[in-house]
Formats: C-alpha cells, sequence, structure tokens
C-alpha cells in the first residue's frame, strides 16, 4: 500500500475542491486533490451551456470553461491531483487523520494528512425518491445522466420526452433534447412555482414552445420493456384530482427532482450531517463535527450557481489553511432559523470577524423583508422584491453587528 | 438436432436448483430460458429469505421441502458463491390478541422440529431487536432463518450447473412440444428445436402454459403480485434481524427485511396481478407497505427509499406440485412454487431428480463433478489490504464504478464474461445501479464497458432484452 503525507487532502475536483485547493496551496501548504473521473472539473465538464461565471469572472462561460479556468491554475501551481481515484473511507489512527484512497494505477493509497476538505458534490434524487409507482421499463433517466449520455457520450436516450420537476438541469435538457432533434412533450412540476431558475424557464421552455405544466404530480408510468407514457394528475387545494388525470405518450422520462448532497463518506467518518440540508453541520471556519475536517460545495448545501460554489470553496480553504497555522475562533455564537427560512449556514458564528451566511426561503413572497436579529434584537434588515425556495439568498456579518454579543447570544434570521 | 436426457423449462430457482442436482450424474441436460438471462422472473424479486419452517404445517409438501431446504443453505454457500447469512427471524405481535397466534406458530415449529425456536416476552423481543415498535407484547424467534440474495443465488447455481456440462439456452421461449418416440421434441418461439427424454417444467408464472403445451395436466397459475421498497443502506431503520408481523390467513405480511447486502426490504403485499406481465407498483399498495412496516419498526422514513419493485407469485392452490405428470409421459411438474420457495428450492432438486428416478431415468454419479464455484472477490467486501492486492492483480479493481455499492470495473467485467450483457444483468450480478443514485452516476460507465467487452453496438444495450434499448440514437 502506497503511503502518502500532505498537510490537506481535497475530496473532489470539481469546481469547489479545486477552488479550496488552491487557496491552501497559496498559504503554503501541500495540498492533494483525490478525484474520481478521468479529468478535473466535476459535473461542470457535461454542463456544455453557458451561464457560468456571471460573477467570478463577470463573463458567460460555458461548464467546460469554467471549470478549464481553475484547471489551468491548479495545473500552474503544480497542485497534486490524482485521478480516477475513489476514496474510500476517512479514519483516525493514533491521533492522525488518515484518508485511504484506491485508483487502478496506484492501488490502494494511505494518506495522512492534518486537514480534509469535503468538495464530493451533490447527487440527483431519483425514481424510487420520489415514490413514482408504475412499471420499470428502459427509458427512465435522471436530467443529469442524459445530460452526460448526450453531451460526452454522443447518445440520444430517447425521443419523445416528458421531463419530471422543474430543476434547472431538466430546464436545460427539454432545450438540449429539442435540439437534438427531440421532442420534449412536457414538464410537470409538483409545486405551484417552478424549482430552476426564472432564466432558464424562459430560455429553455418558452423560447420552445415547451408546456410547463405547475402543481401536477406524474402518478403512473407505463410500459413494459421501454417507456409508454404516463399518467399526470393535477393538484387543487393539495389534493389528487384523479378524475382529471390525464396520459402523455412518450419513450423516455427525464428526472429533475433535486439534488442531495452526496455524504456517505462524510457519515461513515462520523460526520454530523443537517437534515435540512443533508449536508454536515459547520462551524464558523465552515469545519463539520470532526476537527480538520471542512466542508464546501454541493456536499454542504445545494447551491443555484458555480459561482457561490467557488466562492465558499475559496473561504473553506483558507480557513483550513488559518487552522493549519494554528488559528482557532477565540468564541463563537449559535445561530438559528427564525420565521419563512428553511435553513441557514454556518450553524455557528464568529462575533470577532466578518461572516458569509447562505440560507433559503420556505416561502414564495414579494416584497420581503430579511431580518437578523441579536437576542430578539433587530440588527440588521435588508428589503428583498422577491424571495422563493429555488434561489439562495446571502448575507455577510460583520463584528459590528454582534458587537452586544454575549456568550450565551443567539442570532436569528427570519424572512417577514 | 440437439438430444438430451432431460430438458428443464424454466431458469428460475427451482430450475436452477434442479440443473445443477443432475449435473451430478451422467446426464445431457438442458436448460430452457425464455428470457436473455436467467432468474429474471420471480426468482429475482422476492424477499431473499431462508424461512424459519414455522409458517406451514409438516403435513404438506411445501413445509417438508422447506425444512429440508433450509438446512441446505450453508453447504450451499460454502460450495457457490451467493451472499447468505443466517440472522434469524423474528415474529412480533404488537397485541395480546396475536399472542394466541404466536402460540400456534411456536407449537407448529416444535412439531416441526425446528432447531432453536423460542417464544419471547417483549423485554426479549426489544433484547433481540432494539428497533422494534416498543408496543411489542411478545413474540417468536427462530435463530437459523436466514437471508440471501436470490438472483445471485440462481447466478451461481447456474454457473456451477454449467460448470459440470449442464447446457444452458436463453432466449428459448417453448412454442410448442409433441412426442416423437421416446423424446419429446421442443421447438422454441424462433424456430429452435431440441429433443429430450424427459421434461422437467419448472415455468414459473407459466407453467400452466406450458403443462398445456405437453398435453398434460390442465391447470391455472394466478400471478399475485407483492410489492416492495428497498431502503438506503444509510438508514437508521435496519433491523438485525428478520421482522415478520404475526400472518394472516392469505399472507405472511408485510415483513422488514435486513438485506444480506446491506440495504432493507420492505414489503410484500399481496394482491391479485392483472396479468402475468403486470409488475407496476401502485401508490396504494406502496402506501400500505410504509404503513405497515412502520407498525413494526417506526424509525422506518420515506426518505430512506431509493427504489419500489413488483414480483409475481406463482400461485396455485395452497401446496407446491411437484409430481410426475398423470396424463403426458415422462414430464415432471413443478409449479405452484410460491414461499417457502426459494427456502425450498434445494430440496426441490432433489425432490425432482427423484421422481425422474422414479419415471424411470437411470441416474449414475459423474466422478468428476465438482462442487464448487470460483468466488469473485468484491471489492466493497474488501479490506484496504486486500483490495490494494487486487489491484496489483488486476488494475480495473481500482476503478469503481459504481460509488454507492462500491462495484470496481473488474466486478463488471467479470458479469459480462459470465454472461450477464444486459445493465440488469449486470446490476443483479454486482451490484452496480442498485444504489441509492439507481445508476445516475455508473450507466454510462457501463454501457463503456459493455461495448468494450462484447463489441455489442449503441443500440444493442438494453435493460433487459426484448425492446428494452437503452438509448434511442446516436449523434
Amino acid at each position: 500500500m502506497k503511503q502518502l503525507a500532505y498537510d490537506a487532502v481535497v475530496v473532489g475536483g470539481g469546481a469547489a475542491g479545486m477552488a479550496a485547493a488552491l487557496e491552501l496551496d497559496a498559504r503554503g501548504h501541500s495540498v492533494l486533490i483525490l478525484e474520481r473521473e478521468d479529468t478535473l472539473g466535476g459535473i461542470l465538464m457535461q454542463c456544455i451551456h453557458n451561464g457560468f461565471g456571471l460573477i467570478e469572472f463577470n463573463e458567460e462561460l460555458t461548464g467546460p470553461e469554467f471549470a478549464q479556468r481553475f484547471e489551468e491554475k491548479v495545473s500552474a501551481r503544480n497542485i497534486q491531483a490524482s485521478l480516477r481515484t475513489t476514496v474510500l473511507d476517512i479514519r483516525e489512527e493514533e491521533g492522525l487523520r488518515v484518508v485511504y484512497a484506491v485508483s487502478p494505477s496506484q492501488g490502494m493509497m494511505r494518506i495522512e494528512t492534518r486537514a480534509v476538505i469535503l468538495a464530493m458534490g451533490c447527487r440527483e434524487r431519483n425514481r424510487g425518491n420520489i415514490r413514482i409507482p408504475g412499471t420499470r421499463p428502459a427509458g427512465i433517466y435522471t436530467a443529469g445522466l442524459a445530460q452526460r449520455l448526450v453531451n460526452i457520450e454522443g447518445y440520444i436516450p430517447g425521443k419523445d420526452v416528458v421531463i419530471i420537476g422543474s430543476g434547472d438541469i431538466g430546464l436545460i435538457m427539454a432545450r438540449r433534447m429539442t435540439w437534438s432533434g427531440c421532442k420534449v412533450h412536457a414538464v410537470i412540476e409538483i409545486l405551484p412555482y417552478p424549482s430552476g431558475l426564472t432564466r432558464n424557464i424562459v430560455q429553455c421552455l418558452n423560447d420552445f414552445g415547451i408546456p410547463l405544466y405547475l402543481s401536477h404530480l406524474v402518478t403512473d408510468i407505463y410500459g413494459k420493456d421501454r417507456v409508454e407514457g404516463i399518467e399526470v394528475t393535477p393538484i387543487e387545494s393539495g389534493a389528487l384530482m384523479h378524475e382529471k388525470a390525464f396520459k402523455i405518450a412518450c419513450d423516455t422520462v427525464l428526472l429533475s427532482v433535486g439534488l442531495v448532497p452526496e455524504n456517505e463518506l462524510s457519515r461513515n467518518a462520523g460526520i454530523e450531517i443537517q437534515p435540512t440540508t443533508n449536508g454536515p453541520w459547520v462551524d464558523s471556519m465552515l469545519m463539520t463535527s470532526l476537527p480538520g475536517v471542512f466542508a464546501c460545495g454541493n456536499v454542504l448545501h445545494v447551491h443555484d450557481l458555480v459561482d457561490y460554489v467557488v466562492e465558499e470553496a475559496r473561504r473553506a480553504g483558507a480557513n483550513a489553511a488559518a487552522w493549519l497555522s494554528g488559528y482557532r475562533p477565540s468564541r463563537e455564537i449559535r445561530i438559528k432559523t427564525g420565521s419563512n427560512i428553511r435553513y441557514v449556514l454556518p450553524a455557528r458564528l464568529n462575533p470577532e470577524r466578518e461572516n458569509r451566511l447562505y440560507m433559503r426561503s420556505l416561502v414564495v413572497k414579494n416584497d420581503a423583508r430579511l431580518e437578523v436579529r441579536l437576542d430578539g434584537n433587530v440588527v440588521r434588515s435588508r428589503k428583498l422584491a422577491h424571495v422563493q425556495p429555488s434561489e439562495m439568498l446571502s448575507l455577510t456579518l460583520g463584528p459590528e453587528d454582534m458587537a452586544a454579543a454575549g456568550r450565551d447570544s443567539v442570532v436569528e434570521i427570519a424572512l417577514v | 438436432m440437439e438430444q438430451y436426457d432431460v430438458a428443464i423449462i424454466g431458469a428460475g430457482v427451482c430450475g436452477a436448483n434442479i440443473a445443477r442436482k443432475l449435473s451430478q450424474y451422467e446426464l445431457d441436460v438442458v436448460l430452457l430460458e425464455k428470457e436473455i438471462d436467467v432468474s429474471l422472473g420471480t426468482s429475482k424479486a422476492n424477499s431473499g429469505i431462508v424461512h424459519g419452517g414455522f409458517h406451514d404445517h409438516i403435513s404438506t409438501l411445501k413445509a417438508r421441502l422447506e425444512l429440508q431446504g433450509a438446512l441446505m443453505f450453508d453447504r450451499l454457500h460454502e460450495e457457490l458463491d451467493f451472499p447468505f447469512e443466517r440472522c434469524g427471524i423474528l415474529v412480533a405481535a404488537l397485541h395480546e390478541d396475536e399472542m394466541r397466534a404466536i402460540e400456534q406458530l411456536y407449537l407448529q415449529g416444535v412439531e416441526n422440529g425446528v432447531i432453536g425456536i423460542e417464544m419471547c416476552s417483549r423485554e426479549r423481543m426489544l433484547e433481540l431487536e432494539p428497533k422494534l415498535n416498543p408496543d411489542v407484547v411478545g413474540g417468536l424467534y427462530a435463530p437459523s432463518g436466514g437471508i440471501l440474495e436470490p438472483y445471485r443465488f440462481v447466478f451461481s447455481l447456474v454457473e456451477s450447473a454449467r460448470k459440470n456440462g449442464v447446457q444452458v439456452k436463453t432466449e428459448f421461449e417453448v412454442a410448442r412440444a409433441e412426442r416423437d418416440g421416446e423424446f419429446w421434441q421442443i421447438q422454441s418461439k424462433a424456430g429452435e428445436t431440441v429433443r429430450a427424454r424427459y421434461v422437467v417444467n419448472s415455468a414459473g408464472l407459466h407453467a400452466d402454459t406450458i403443462s398445456a403445451a405437453f398435453g398434460a395436466e390442465h391447470f391455472t397459475i394466478a400471478p399475485r403480485k407483492g410489492e416492495y421498497y428497498l431502503l438506503d443502506r444509510t438508514t437508521k431503520a435496519k433491523p438485525s434481524r428478520v421482522i415478520f408481523p404475526v400472518p394472516t390467513e392469505v399472507s405472511k405480511g408485510i415483513l422488514v427485511i435486513p438485506t444480506v447486502e446491506g440495504t432493507v426490504l420492505i414489503g410484500p403485499t399481496a394482491s391479485s396481478a392483472q396479468d402475468k406481465e403486470d409488475f407496476a407498483t401502485t401508490r396504494d399498495q406502496l402506501e400500505h407497505i410504509l404503513h405497515s412496516a412502520r407498525m413494526m419498526v417506526p424509525s422506518i422514513s420515506e426518505n430512506d427509499v431509493i427504489t419500489s419493485f413488483a414480483g409475481l407469485r406463482a400461485s396455485y392452490g395452497n401446496d407446491f406440485y411437484i409430481a410426475n405428470s398423470e396424463k403426458a409421459p415422462a414430464f415432471v411438474q413443478v409449479a405452484g412454487i410460491q414461499s417457502p420457495g426459494l427456502t425450498a428450492s434445494p430440496a426441490i432438486g432433489e425432490y425432482v431428480k427423484d421422481l425422474l428416478k422414479k419415471a424411470g431415468l437411470r441416474l449414475v454419479e459423474k466422478p468428476s463433478w465438482d462442487p464448487y464455484v470460483h468466488k469473485v472477490p468484491r471489492a466493497r467486501d474488501a479490506d484496504p489490504y486486500t483490495l490494494d492486492t487486487l489491484v496489483a492483480q488486476d488494475p480495473a479493481y481500482g476503478d469503481i464504478v459504481c460509488r454507492c455499492e462500491r462495484v470496481s470495473e473488474a466486478e463488471i467485467v467479470k458479469a459480462i464474461r459470465a454472461g450477464h450483457t444486459t445493465l440488469d444483468g449486470i446490476k443483479y450480478y454486482t451490484r452496480a445501479q442498485m444504489g441509492r443514485c439507481q445508476g445516475g452516476f455508473c450507466t454510462y460507465k457501463i454501457i463503456r464497458i459493455l461495448m468494450r467487452e462484447t463489441g455489442m453496438s449503441w443500440d444493442q444495450i438494453t435493460k433487459h432484452g426484448g425492446n428494452s434499448a437503452i438509448l434511442k440514437g446516436s449523434l
């Protein structure tokens, strides 16, 4: 077994992993990126549409272009990346953090390290997760798999398509499949509002005349060998209107019904996972419940834009570097969700530093106000023209906002 | 024309056991299967349990074969390559009234000679299974009950049978049969013909159709559907033993099963199916499963569900129908094999061998018979040092294709070389695509490996043969 030692190990070589590794490297720490695919870049590599990088680079890039900018920096800095490498375990052995990974060329690797950055990304929810009954024929794929098949493998998974869920990948695939000569018959969304970004509804559905059925549920899938059709049932006042159910003939069903952070490795390592985000609990340094293990990007919580991912990952990398250099916050205070907030992250704030907060709304609301309260007193208030669960909110809190914080103080975030 | 001593129709768990049993003798045997792979019918979608031997009275054939079969699994596990564990079976009573039924099961178990069966208090039940509903009032414990992967069991039986000379013909759907002297002449839908002196009808759901085609007894197999949910291995609700409710007249009820590979199965329901191809799951039944399973293990969450599926029981009367036909010569019926069919199947192999002997088949033991098959090492079972060694021998062990179930490329290649060339066949052999992402990440990799290993083109890649093409075009 190959024995290695690095100051820090980054699990996952997508946007988050590369951004975090660059920060660690810039601060003089040795770092190894472990990536299971043949290339760095992660899921960006199959996102050949544009719209990436507006915040990060002030430009509209495709996914591979966005990834390439980071990859070039990684290789210019000579940061080590082990490709086709799967991390099997993160353990503690005799007080040391040890990462076990395997690759066809290296065999098993045992890597001793002092800091680990989790940047494994997320996976797509599938049919079983949303419990659509019916048969199990060929032709049912997640939108991301279809995207991979079309954009990289060069295959069309089907000709007559229905997309379940209005998540961004589903919307992008509606356009992509139409461009590839397929007929997209409908996008079916259970909620009364779309899950994806508004710009994608416009550019991927409206521009192509693809109908979006809001408040509709797919209640059955037909077909013995290959999908033959689906049954769609409208929802009115929360109840299924079975008498209004209708069928759509199709040979393919694509699912875009949400993403789940991939934390099986974290769970096995004993890291505490938050049920609201499915990502690790993190403190003000983005450090998980396991000392020296940090998390960022979609493995921490699912982001809307890669620009936010790299922003968060840079902070995780810088924090990990600070941790390696011996920095520890002198105190941290708790933060909790108030009305209409689904989650807020991180779970602890450093009242002596600047803190970047990410949160999601539970409601769709116009003219909302985001309030930050310290022990019940409003310390910050921001007007928002429109909020909805699918669009992430962010906020920076500095020492001036938390000047009055005592040891047991609690910050509350609310949407009113 | 190919000529055999015995033709076995149907490569499910019964056909596979019969084939392996007959491979011990100097016989030419052919196993005929209508699907593209073996074990794609009832044998792939069931509870995967080696039962405890207390549900049915010893006066029935199924109880006798169940008891005998259950004892044969340790040996089979040693010789073959399938996961199996005797984790024990609990039957939980949630009301005092149910304790009378528990006592009846206990007494029946004692009469049947079940080893180690015991009555349990509430305290004992919760000690044996802390995940149980705390309202449990008592129950029954059968420590010899176990769990296995049914398709892996069939694959391994077939591999062993082939190794010892049995011919396997997939996509051979029997269309008609006629008597020609001492032989049965059997023709497939595709027009292929084989001749055999003896025929075993182990066609599962279609045993009635096959029986009619041979001019044997008229009977009807009624498909009865069982729906299941599969829960992720990370579920907090995983028990360490199989949990049964108190059975009803019609079924053993909704079980909570810790599968031998670490996931959790809940089900099955029992409802009549529309036809023999009705594998659809239904909203009502799936809700019923969750509700009933939570009665036993309250911590079961719908968030843990990774897939649902349905299997069909080949139901006929209250007992197995295994006998030499009284109408057709040299024709053995193996029909109506419902629960505990998987448990009984090794004993069914023996029983059918005896029936064939009674019908005049000459059995001469083959000195070269080798009961063992090569056990394929699995990346997920390997500790770091073992995996390092495996990668050194075959680098493909270092390429983890299925991250959820930790399946390496090497295992996928072995599945393909063992003849499993559909996505489902590869799934059942390796578990790739069987985990929480259900193939979202690995399907395209498996397609690549399949094309590379077999030379198949993209339009030949199917989920389970026939018209189940995965791809519809190439750019």
